[in-house]
């Protein structure tokens, strides 16, 4: 049975691929997605943000402990010396999975700064990355922005990105584009080996004790992967040389195999790893290849894109508002008198 | 001789090195002086640094001090080379374990940062006091005098409990030596081997506890043996001095460097000797030099091993000349017929004569000097040799106070300069404790001392406060070794350095400057108008002494070069730029090197901002001209207001100037009884913003005054019309609510002295301008803008009236509010997450309140001179406060309930026996009063007033008893107060027993999760998976579960509170608390500067800490057991963030995935778990069925 795929240009010996998330951070859970038969793996996202942060505190907290207390003189917390903050602890564990795993690694960035998305391209590329996924967390809170605006932002970074790096990028979106298609075929203009849809960002809640807002992420569902499969049935076949990834709510095998009917190269897996820990991988991969059998399908190739909108009597029916159809249940078949 | 190893350290890291070195097993605990040398053994240990033997010390935190030495003996008698570190309250702990250690004959090194003893009042400063109390214990006793001294006597002391098999307490002064930071000569490892007897360590292992040949030790035994048993020890110690010797002898020989038991310098033929040990040896050698080099016949005695006590070395070191000798103990023995060396001293020279050892018995002084780190200098050191060539010296003397009452002290004159301090250069700067100045000064003094050939000393001055702390730095270079043990006087610095430009009008920094020196300033005001900024007196100064000023805008350069709020790399600069110790160009370099040093691995964006700020500063550093003529108008403000009571101005005041060493005496309390409510007369001005009230926007909820740390944003309501009187800007708005009378209006205020600029008040505001979002009903606005118009309308704001508590609901969180706070203006620091807790329970309760205080950060806060925060209502009632110790805090907290309650017994039998003559009405109304309510309360107090009245014309026997416990008859309110170091550690054992008994009262655990006041300990608080000190490589085991344990006894009611994440059942929880008549005990989250997060964030982190499940709320009260219900409440949500999104907020978490990522991996994975489980065990706990207990059926007859 042939699962092989190929992603960003990238041959892959089957379409699972777990997507950004902290199993990536340990070598030993990366080698155990590896073994379950991941075929690549996408680390957790490098924050420029998160990195500048984190070494200004770590710089005000440790390096800058003075008090003026006489009982406290030197600081509260041991002053450990060498240590690595910025992006070097990050390199170097894209370097340890490079070194411990055969399967592809792409990194992961979200940057904040034009110099620092090339920047850290950069030293992503340099540290072995095979490929690298651009996680574009942007949400439009400015009412003065227009959706054109931040299109062009998207496309801006990818371009300078590609100028400044050979290996393959793939682009991270979320949904809230007006045009999502046309907003992923600008991307594969500009020059994206890849989209992966859709992202998944943290909300913020209400705390009704402390009146204060605080961050929530739930995992996904299955019912969630429902909204990638539309998107990769619509752009299935339509742009050339893009790969197509879909990412949220794989949980069962079920969930991968309608996302590769629908035309997906590769399926990521999140919160169903988070769930049910690395091996997960393993149970979906088993569930693909037992309802291919069933189905009496040799290879991947031959499946995917089947449900696709190029492919489907009514493609239509992707396009459609749901409701519609929920409406259009409610009339009578057409052999029953009333 | 081994190669020199030039190195800068302090005294604390000096011992620990040899003691990690030469030890396998490590017991510490926290205590200050003593902490840093536990805390690098940790550090050291967690980095797999090895001792001698190439092992890993096992280093292990006990509960205690007892627990320390315990866990000692035992790895001692199974064999072990192990090793402790402690100074005052902590070796007194030891004291029992000692004299088992010493009378089984067992080598071991126990180093001590020598600290005063908790009587009249704490000290953490250095004294003898603590190791005195020692002395009979059975241990030798070695004292070093330098950081030096420490490291070889570190290795002396170890060497010699091997040979001698005594053991040995090896100490130094706390503070003035512990944490001297100076140039010393690094004992190589293998000095360190080579004095390290191999055999001698095997001896020790096979005397140990082993089942392949099984001893028994701890034998109780009768009259018969006992005393023979002691006397067996005496071979021992008569052979510990030439051991001693013998060792310092071969330290000679592999360093150079020849140390004796009592060493004499000075005139071979001196008549007149001083005698003395630790640090004050500096001091004293410098004058006595100075006066033999000018002929005078004078010598000194310095003391090394004071146990044993050996009169053949110390008459082998007195001059045969010597007619007068001062022995000079650092200690009191209040009752002694002189102090401990003194006598010993007399002793031995008495025996001397008698025995004809010695012809003439010279005349013998005790004299007292230094406590608690009191200045001693050559001056002073003088004054006694002057004393001695008098007639009729004075005996039992003190030196360096002013005694008025028993006219003890001797005069000295403080303009005497021994020779020594000729080729020194000496600097002074003034800093605040959070600007960096202290680091960038032990930086420079490495600079200067490993890049030179010069030697370099730097000792720090610290504040009572934590907020806004001021530090002053002493650095002393030259070409010699320094051991000018003493601060930096008068007209004696070439360099003195402002950091701060406020500090222009607090303190007078330029008496300190010598002619043609140099004053450094930072300030924001032009070169060319920074002359009209300074006070005229300080002007003079300058005029008359000739200085260079040079001005320096820190605060702009860092602003810049992105340093944010960071000056002292450009303060620094500054310092080697003007001060020509090293040529400008290499210092610039050295400075960027160690920058380069500190930030290589943190960052290229950090070092290049750093570099910047270097290259910024010369650039923005100017030379002004002063003027012939002082032409400013102003002089330094006083310390305190006009008004302000005569012990305040008197006393307080001086202390607050930094003038409390002037002090005589007889103005002092002599059994420790200091007024309250002081913090208010130090206006200490220190906020760069302050709130400012919108009344358009606010609902008046209260939350303001609930979570300001220093009781510096108030509310009061009051009748409209008084009003009329206010200021102009004074701001008001009509009450809300039909709670309050119609006609009355409300203010919510700001104190712009007192508050420190923290910001929580406008955090926690809930009410946004719908226009205008950033607009809250408080706005954190500039100073400069608020603070002229705030005095006035503070001051107007404390002269109106307090509504009558007994008309307001605590329960809401508004009215609560509008209770006094009578715990104000306290030095905690910034953002404080403890002192919210202790000012919420002042106002509840503080006018009937008596508080135990454990010992640590609210013991510093809540009672370190000058100005103390607990204060009165216009009764002239308020909370009564006493620290006992750090580990009885819940005892001694119990015997004032246990005295609070035997007197109100009392009163009432007494009322009973006299109700006829009272009128039995009023007694039956006092016998029968219902105080659970501040109306109750009230009318009691009233009946208590009119028995009062009554009294005075009743003559009947009982009325004077009556009169003595009367006040007893009003409700109580005991309290006992302390943090999580105590509560789960030190003290648990007390806080279990109180809780067993079944009494009415409230203990407060102000947890931070760490010993805060010591500098960020472990404790059993602390977090799996929390970076701390004493757990460098994260915390192993989950944090303990006080509260469950506590519920365990059904009868005490446990609260878990976090006031930043739901206020309202902070305060129902000390209502309840407070209302229950048994033991409570309420467990405070409160955030920590510790913690490595600003405390800005104070409230968001306590929001996080439930959020996450980490810190879930919850109420147990047994009241509700007798009516059948479930006593715990839960009121928190489950866990709705990730614990991994709670750790990522602060740096005690975080730098572990730094320091050891896959570790920092584990625990999380575990902590999420527990804090899920954690939560599902309360709520299943929460919603079991309870059935009100029923009567035992009787059986049938």
């Amino acid at each position: 049975m042939d699962l092989s795929t190929k992603f960003l240009g990238l041959d892959l010996k089957n379409p699972l691929v777990p997507s950004s998330s902290p199993l990536s951070k340990s070598v030993d859970q990366s080698k155990k997605l590896e073994d379950a038969g991941a075929a690549a793996i996408i680390m957790y996202s490098l924050f420029e943000e998160a990195i500048t942060a984190e070494t200004e505190s770590m710089n005000r907290f440790l390096n800058q402990q003075d008090t003026g207390f006489a009982e406290a003189d030197d600081g509260f917390l041991p002053a450990w010396q060498d240590f690595s903050t910025g992006t070097e602890p990050y390199l170097e564990n894209l370097r340890k999975l490079k070194e411990a795993l055969d399967i592809p690694i792409i990194a992961s960035l979200n940057g904040v700064t034009p110099s620092g998305w090339v920047e850290h391209g950069k030293e992503l590329e340099q540290a072995g990355a095979d490929a690298l996924e651009l996680n574009v967390y942007y949400v439009a809170a400015d009412i003065n922005q227009s959706g054109d605006a931040v299109e062009d932002r998207y496309v801006e970074i990818l371009r300078t990105l590609k100028g400044a790096i050979s290996i393959p990028i793939n682009m991270k979106l979320s949904p809230s584009f007006s045009s999502v298609g046309n907003m992923v075929q600008r991307l594969a203009g500009a020059g994206a080996d890849g989209v992966s849809l859709f992202n998944r960002f943290y909300q913020p809640d209400i705390n009704t004790d402390s009146l204060r807002l605080q961050p929530s992420l739930h995992p996904s569902t299955s019912a969630e992967a429902l909204l990638a499969m539309r998107w990769i049935a619509i752009l299935y076949g339509r742009i050339d040389n893009l790969s197509l990834g879909a990412t949220g709510g794989v949980h069962t095998p079920d969930d991968a195999v309608k996302l590769l009917l629908a035309g997906a190269d590769v399926v990521h897996l999140c919160s169903s790893l988070l769930r049910h820990g690395a091996g997960h991988v393993g149970v979906v991969l088993k569930g693909i290849e037992q309802w291919m059998e069933s189905q009496s399908f040799e290879s991947v190739a031959d499946f995917r894109g089947r449900v696709s909108a190029l492919a489907v009597p009514n493609p239509a029916e992707f396009e459609r508002a749901n409701y519609v159809n929920i409406i259009d249940s409610y009339s009578f078949a057409p052999g029953v008198m009333v | 001789m081994s190669q020199n190893q030039m190195v800068t350290l302090d005294g604390n890291e000096a011992a620990a090195y040899v003691a990690h070195l030469t030890n396998e097993v490590i017991a510490i605990y926290p205590i200050t002086p003593a902490s840093p040398m536990g805390e690098w053994s940790d550090e050291w240990s967690s980095l797999g640094q090895k001792n001698l033997w190439g092992t890993v010390p096992d280093v292990i935190e006990m509960q205690s001090e007892a627990g320390a030495v315990a866990a000692l003996h035992g790895a001692l008698q199974a064999g072990s080379l192990s090793t402790t570190f402690t100074a005052s309250q902590g070796l007194l702990l030891m004291i029992p374990t000692m004299y088992k250690v010493a009378g089984e004959l067992t080598p071991t090194v126990l180093h001590v940062s020598a600290r005063s003893l908790a009587a009249q009042g704490l000290s953490i400063f250095g004294d003898h006091s603590d190791v005195m109390s020692v002395r009979a214990t059975g241990y030798a006793m070695l004292c070093s005098a330098s950081v030096q001294e420490i490291m070889d006597f570190a290795l002396i002391s170890q060497a010699a409990t091997l040979e001698s098999r005594v053991p040995f307490l090896h100490f130094f002064d706390g503070f003035r030596s512990s944490h001297e930071v100076v140039k010393i000569d690094r004992l190589p490892v293998e000095t360190i081997r080579a004095m390290i007897d191999e055999d001698l360590v095997t001896a020790h292992r096979r005397r140990a506890m082993n089942p392949d040949h099984p001893i028994i030790r701890g034998t109780s035994q009768n009259p018969d043996v006992y005393f023979q048993g002691r006397e067996t020890v005496n071979p021992f110690y008569a052979a510990v001095p030439d051991i001693v010797q013998a060792q310092m002898d071969k330290l000679a020989g592999l360093t150079g460097r020849q140390y004796k038991l009592f060493e004499y310098v000075g005139a071979p033929d001196a008549e007149r000797v001083i005698m003395l040990m630790g640090s004050a040896i500096g001091a004293a050698e410098e004058a006595v030099e100075h006066l033999a080099n000018q002929g005078e016949k004078v010598g000194m005695i310095k003391v090394r091993l004071f146990r044993p006590f050996d009169p053949k070395y110390l008459l082998a070191a007195l001059p045969v000349t010597t007619q007068k000798l001062a022995v000079l103990d650092r200690c009191k023995e209040p009752g002694a017929n002189g102090d401990p060396m003194y006598q010993d001293v007399v002793t031995a020279l008495a025996e001397a004569v008698a025995e004809g050892n010695m012809a003439q018995m010279p005349r013998v002084l005790a004299g007292r000097y230094g406590l608690s780190s009191k200045e001693f200098t050559p001056a002073m050191v003088k004054a006694v040799l002057d004393e001695l060539s008098k007639d009729q010296p004075k005996n039992k003397f003190t030196v360096g106070i002013i005694d008025d009452v028993s006219h003890s002290s001797l005069d000295w004159d403080p303009s005497f300069k021994p020779d020594a301090a000729a080729g020194v250069t000496e600097c002074m700067f003034y800093g605040l404790g959070s600007d960096g100045t202290v680091s960038a000064n032990k930086n420079s003094i490495k600079i200067i001392a490993e890049e030179t050939p010069n030697f370099g000393q730097g000792y720090f001055e610290y504040d009572s406060k934590k907020a806004g702390a001021v530090t002053i730095s002493h650095l002393r270079f030259g070409p010699k070794p320094i051991n000018s043990t003493y601060l930096i006087g008068d007209n004696e610095a070439s360099f003195v350095a402002c950091h701060q430009p406020t500090f222009l009008t607090r303190y007078d920094m330029l008496a300190k400057a010598k002619a043609g020196g140099t004053f450094l300033l930072n300030s924001p005001t032009p070169p060319d108008k920074v002359w009209d900024d300074l006070p005229k007196a300080m002007q003079q100064q300058l005029i008359d002494k000739g200085l260079s000023f040079y001005v320096v805008d820190a605060y702009r350069i860092a602003e810049q070069t992105g340093m944010g709020r960071r000056i002292n790399t450009i303060m620094q600069t500054c310092f080697f730029a003007i001060s020509g110790i090293l040529p400008k160009d290499e210092a610039i370099a050295q400075i960027k090197y160690a920058v380069k040093k500190t930030y290589g691995m943190k960052g290229q964006k950090l070092l290049e901002r750093n570099y910047a700020a270097i290259d910024a500063t010369l650039a923005g550093l100017h030379q002004v001209d002063v003027p012939a003529q002082a032409t400013s108008t102003f002089e330094r403000p006083p310390v305190v207001p006009a008004n302000a009571p005569d012990f305040v101005q008197r006393v307080t005041a001086t202390l607050i100037a930094g003038r409390g060493n002037e002090l005589p005496v007889s103005l002092m309390p002599p059994d420790g009884t200091w007024p309250t409510g002081t913090t208010r007369f130090e206006k200490r001005n220190i906020a760069l913003e302050l709130p400012q009230w919108e009344e358009d926007l606010c609902t008046q909820c209260g939350k303001c005054p609930l979570v300001c740390p220093h009781a510096a944003i108030r509310a009061k309501v009051y009748p409209a019309e008084l009003v009329n009187d206010a200021p102009a800007s004074f701001q008001h708005m009509p009450i809300k609510g039909k709670d309050f009378p119609s006609d009355y209006h409300v203010t919510y205020q700001v104190a712009p002295d007192d508050c420190t600029g923290c910001g929580l008040c406008v955090e926690v505001c809930p009410i946004r301008d719908r226009k205008d979002p950033q607009r809250k009903a408080l706005n954190m606005k500039p100073a400069e803008e608020r603070h002229d118009i705030e005095v006035p309308n503070w001051d107007f704001f404390l002269s109106l009236p307090e509504y009558d508590r007994t008309k307001l609901d605590g329960t809401k969180i508004k009215h609560a509010m509008m209770m006094q706070p009578l715990f104000e203006f306290s030095g905690a620091c910034v953002g404080c997450g403890e002192t919210p807790y202790v000012k919420l329970a002042s106002q509840l309760f503080g006018d009937r309140m008596l508080i135990g205080n454990a010992t640590g950060c609210s013991s510093i806060y809540g009672g370190n001179l000058p100005t103390t925060p607990y204060t009165t209502d216009s009764h002239g009632r308020g909370p009564t406060w006493n620290n006992s110790l750090f580990e009885d805090t819940a005892e001694f907290g119990l015997g004032l309930r246990l005295a609070v309650d035997k007197q109100n017994d009392q009163a009432r039998e007494y009322v009973r026996q006299l109700a006829d003559k009272i009128g039995t009405d009023l007694a039956d109304a006092i016998l029968n009063a219902d105080q659970t309510t501040e109306a109750g309360i009230f009318e009691q107090r009233e009946r208590v007033a009119a028995l009062k009245e009554k009294l005075a014309s009743i003559n009947a026997p009982e009325v004077p008893s009556l009169l003595g416990v009367y006040e007893h008859l009003v409700r109580r309110s005991v309290w006992i107060v302390g943090g999580d170091g105590w509560a789960y550690d030190i003290g648990y054992g007390g806080v279990d027993h109180v809780l067993s008994t079944g009494r009415d009262v409230n203990l407060l655990v102000l947890d931070t999760e760490v010993y805060s006041n010591t500098g960020g300990q472990k404790s059993k608080a602390t977090p799996l998976g929390a970076v701390a000190k004493f757990a460098a490589g994260g915390k192993a085991t989950f944090k303990k579960d006080l509260a469950m344990m506590a519920m365990a006894y059904e009868n005490v009611y446990v609260a878990q509170v976090a006031f930043g994440a739901k206020d309202i059942q902070t305060v129902r929880a000390f209502l309840e608390a407070e209302s229950y008549p048994g033991p409570s005990l309420i467990i405070c989250y409160s955030p920590c500067i510790a913690h490595g997060v600003d405390m800005s964030n104070n409230l968001r982190q306590q929001d996080m800490a439930v959020n996450s499940g980490h810190w879930p709320l919850f109420r147990y009260d047994p009241r509700k057991l007798e009516v059948g219900e479930n006593p715990l409440s839960i009121d928190s949500k489950r866990p709705s963030i990730p614990y991994r999104d709670y750790l990522a907020s602060e740096t005690r978490f975080s730098v572990l995935n730094r320091t050891h990522p896959d570790v920092a991996e584990g625990f999380l994975k575990l902590a999420q778990k527990h804090v899920e489980s954690k939560y599902s065990l309360y709520e299943q706990l929460a919603h079991i069925a309870w059935q009100k207990a029923e009567k035992p059926v009787e059986k049938a007859e």
